[in-house]
């Protein structure tokens, strides 16, 4: 990150501290959010959301090279195919060991705990795949849209 | 891999391809085409082989997640969506080879893209034809409509410009659906297809029920382009890269026309829907005027592109008016001109994209001539215009057959005379333009006689798929008999 | 006059969805902008989407989150928590409108680039010349 003393139009002091301490923060809501999706309130998307949004806030206190700097383009369009190959490579893995499509039951197979309990907790699974595809789409939005496509230079 | 998931993987397997496509493709380009022809040969035969499971063994109901029926998300695989399936799977692999080498030519550098939306869009299709959930039905519709918002803005020049209405008016579409969902689940507390089909007579809530039955029709009506909801689809269709528009054309609509015969039938059943006669005469009057309207407009076009967009609205007008004729012929008629309209759309669409790979464009004035460049193109051309127009063997002669004896059946004068006057209209149309192709003078004049008489044909990956749509279009014709027996009269109601 | 103030008393999230999908349709239909019309289409959308929710709140229901083991231990009297599942399914549809979204925008970056504004009458004449 550079020297928080730098100044270029439109970036402010206060606003670069804040950043800095709250994006560890956010991301570690976004990770509790995601975990606790199929449980209590909570899920993939919205743990990706916050997940992204701990990114664009990078992009807006700082500048979208910054954030660049953090997560690549490539590994960007890693995390996206990577979430949603989770996704369905979950339910692939169900049918074949013998059960119907996401049928979390028959991952008992893999690793025993008992049906019932996968049933329960095999969602958890699919909520990370999708928190991986949510988060990179999001800052990949903010990317596009920002930099009219050129994913140089942002507001 | 047990046979009970195939119909799954008959849309997975797409999906991941397409997953790998975006990520490895735009290093590796050489591994774009084997993704896409494989997943998609591998769909034709697990959808082959799940037509050959649901003749033999009956209708396969399968739950996502092994939850039990009303509370779980329901396939229904019935002889209907397995027709529907083989004729998609079909229709994406033959477009496949075209589009591989019209993106080269039109799109160089982001063929990636283009296919990673193209095999989405062609799984999304998939999971519509097999779902029994009413809001499962929403979310793949939104995934096709948005995979294919994404393609048409590809295009150049005013393609930019024509995605963005049919943004516009397909998500008013979609939002309608999504209305009348609501308001069902507000009525029976379910979103499963049959469950709903069950309760919703029982209940004592006329106006609610015609008003849920009415927001979801009309939601599908902007979906598949029917007048007055049309304005999207010309431009839409003819300002798309040549490779979408080989796939989309002859597909979406006719797929939101399926969704709607599933809706009719499975979600509410007949009885409901056609209960008042002034609502299924006021379509039918509708339906006419769509015929009339497209047939007319399409005459009136300097772009071969636009006069096909045109034609498939009259298209749609025929299937819609079929449905609402309310008896079995006219029913039977509409389902089977889903498959034959799409096989007919797929080949004038094939050979356009031939001309335009080799032309650059596809207006009246520079078509003159071209049969002695390309002699091929133009004979399966020459035979998806006979099928269009009803001449026997082709399929189309099968089909408006069958909805005009349904138009008979039911007394709707109208709809006869305006199927009729379209076959007319239709005769003009494309003699108009074979004459041209094969009679008309070259448009360079005498210097390039010598160069201009010369075969430039479209390279074999374009022709191959155009000559087996034309020779499929005399097969599907004569084993009409086989296909209404063993299949299309398992659907219609015993009531009709 | 009376039953019908307490007619619209009574349902006042029906009104209220209606009057917010109508002022969404109006600006997709009425204004020139093309990003007013977009937005006027993310109204309509989530005058749709407070429609669905709506319908699935109880006279003195409560927020439907449970205990696990609670509630496998002793059950649960439906009656008292409000209906979830219009809010599952909202999920999906407010993702569904943030895709479409995104590639709205995405489409008038390339409209704006190509011909410098984003009125529909001033595109539409640069189109006829």
């Amino acid at each position: 990150m550079r020297d928080i003393n730098e100044h270029t139009p439109g970036e402010d002091l206060i606003i670069k501290a804040a950043v800095r301490l709250l994006v560890p923060f956010a991301q570690l809501f976004g990770l509790y959010v995601v975990v606790h999706g199929h449980y209590s309130p909570g899920g993939g998307f919205q743990g990706g959301v916050i997940l992204g949004a701990a990114f664009i806030m990078l992009a807006l206190a700082f500048d979208m090279k910054t954030s660049q700097q953090y997560m690549t383009i490539g590994v960007n369009a890693a995390f996206n195919n990577l979430g949603a190959a989770i996704f369905v490579g979950v339910g692939v893995l169900c049918a074949l060991f013998g059960g119907l499509f996401l049928d979390y039951s028959a991952l008992d197979k893999l690793i025993p705990l008992g049906p019932v309990e996968w049933r329960s907790f095999g969602i958890f699974l699919v909520e990370v795949g999708v928190g991986f595809t949510v988060m990179s789409i999001m800052v990949l939005l903010y990317w596009n849209l920002s930099s009219a496509g050129s994913m140089k230079e942002g507001l | 891999m047990s046979p009970t998931n195939l119909h799954l993987f008959v849309l997975i397997v797409p999906l991941l391809s397409a997953l790998v496509v975006n990520l490895f493709g735009r290093s590796w380009r050489q591994l774009i085409a084997p993704l896409v022809l494989g997943s998609l040969s591998f769909s034709l035969l697990g959808a082959i082989v799940v037509m050959g499971r649901v003749l033999n063994h009956g209708t396969i109901s399968y739950t996502v997640g092994n939850w039990q029926p009303p509370f779980g998300i329901e396939l229904v695989v019935d002889p209907l969506s397995a027709m529907m399936m083989v004729l998609v799977s079909v229709v994406a692999l033959l477009a496949s080879f075209s589009s591989l080498k019209s993106v080269e030519q039109e799109l160089p550098g982001r063929e990636a893209f283009f296919f990673t939306l193209y095999l989405i869009l062609v799984a999304g299709l998939h999971g519509l034809i097999v779902t029994a959930d009413a809001f499962n039905l929403y979310v793949l519709l939104e995934i096709t409509s948005i995979t294919t918002y994404g393609l048409v803005a590809m295009g150049r020049g005013r393609a930019a410009l024509s995605s963005f209405n049919y943004i516009i008016m397909g998500t008013i579409g979609a939002c309608f659906y999504l209305l009348g969902v609501g308001y069902i689940y507000i009525l029976t507390g379910t979103l499963n297809m049959a469950d709903i089909a069950r309760i919703l007579p029982t209940l004592n809530a006329p106006v609610a029920t015609t008003t849920a039955i009415a927001f979801v029709l009309v939601g599908l009506w902007i979906k598949m382009a029917f007048f007055p909801l049309h304005t999207w689809l010309p431009n839409a269709y003819s300002q798309a890269p040549t490779g979408a528009g080989t796939l989309v054309a002859p597909l979406m609509t006719k797929v939101t026309v399926y969704l709607m015969v599933r809706v009719i039938l499975t979600m509410y059943t007949p009885a409901l829907v056609f209960t008042h006669d002034w609502v299924t005469k006021g379509v039918i009057w509708t339906a006419a005027f769509a015929i009339l309207y497209g047939s007319c407009m399409a005459l009136g076009q300097k772009d071969l592109r636009r006069m096909l967009t045109y034609i498939i609205i009259a298209e749609v007008g025929y299937m819609v008016g079929g449905v609402f004729l309310a008896n079995a012929n006219g029913l039977t008629g509409a389902v089977l001109h889903i498959v034959n309209d799409a096989l007919m759309t797929l080949c004038l669409f094939l050979a356009v994209a031939a001309i335009i790979f080799r032309q650059g464009s596809v207006s009246l004035v520079s078509l003159q001539g071209i049969f002695h460049r390309m002699p091929i193109t133009m004979a399966a051309f020459t035979l998806g215009a006979l099928a269009m127009i009803g001449v026997p063997p082709t399929c189309g002669f099968f089909s408006k057959w069958y909805l005009i004896l349904g138009g008979i059946d039911g007394n709707h004068w109208e709809f006869v005379i305006a199927l009729v006057a379209s076959s007319l209209i239709n005769v003009v149309l494309f003699f108009r333009i074979i004459e041209l192709a094969y009679f008309g003078s070259l448009a360079d004049g005498e210097h390039h006689e010598h160069a201009s008489a010369e075969r430039h044909e479209a390279p074999w990956w374009m022709l191959k798929p155009l000559v087996i749509t034309a020779v499929l279009l005399f097969v599907v014709g004569l084993s009409t008999g086989p296909l209404v027996n063993n299949i299309i009269s398992l659907i219609v109601p015993a009531g009709f | 006059m009376e039953a019908f103030v307490a007619e619209i008393v009574a349902k006042y999230n029906y009104w209220i969805y209606v009057v917010l999908m109508m002022i969404g349709f109006y600006a997709m239909i009425g204004k020139r902008n093309l990003v007013k019309k977009l937005l006027g289409m993310n109204i309509f959308q989530t005058a749709i989407i407070l429609f669905f929710v709506s319908t699935g709140v109880k006279k003195g229901g409560s927020i439907p989150i449970v205990d696990k083991y609670q509630a496998l231990a002793g059950g649960i009297d439906a009656a008292n928590f409000d209906n979830p599942l219009p809010h599952v399914l909202m999920l999906t549809a407010i993702v569904v409108g943030v895709s479409v979204t995104g590639v709205a925008l995405s489409v008038l970056i390339r409209i704006h680039k190509e011909y410098g504004t984003l009125e529909e009458n001033e595109i539409l004449e640069k189109l006829s010349k």
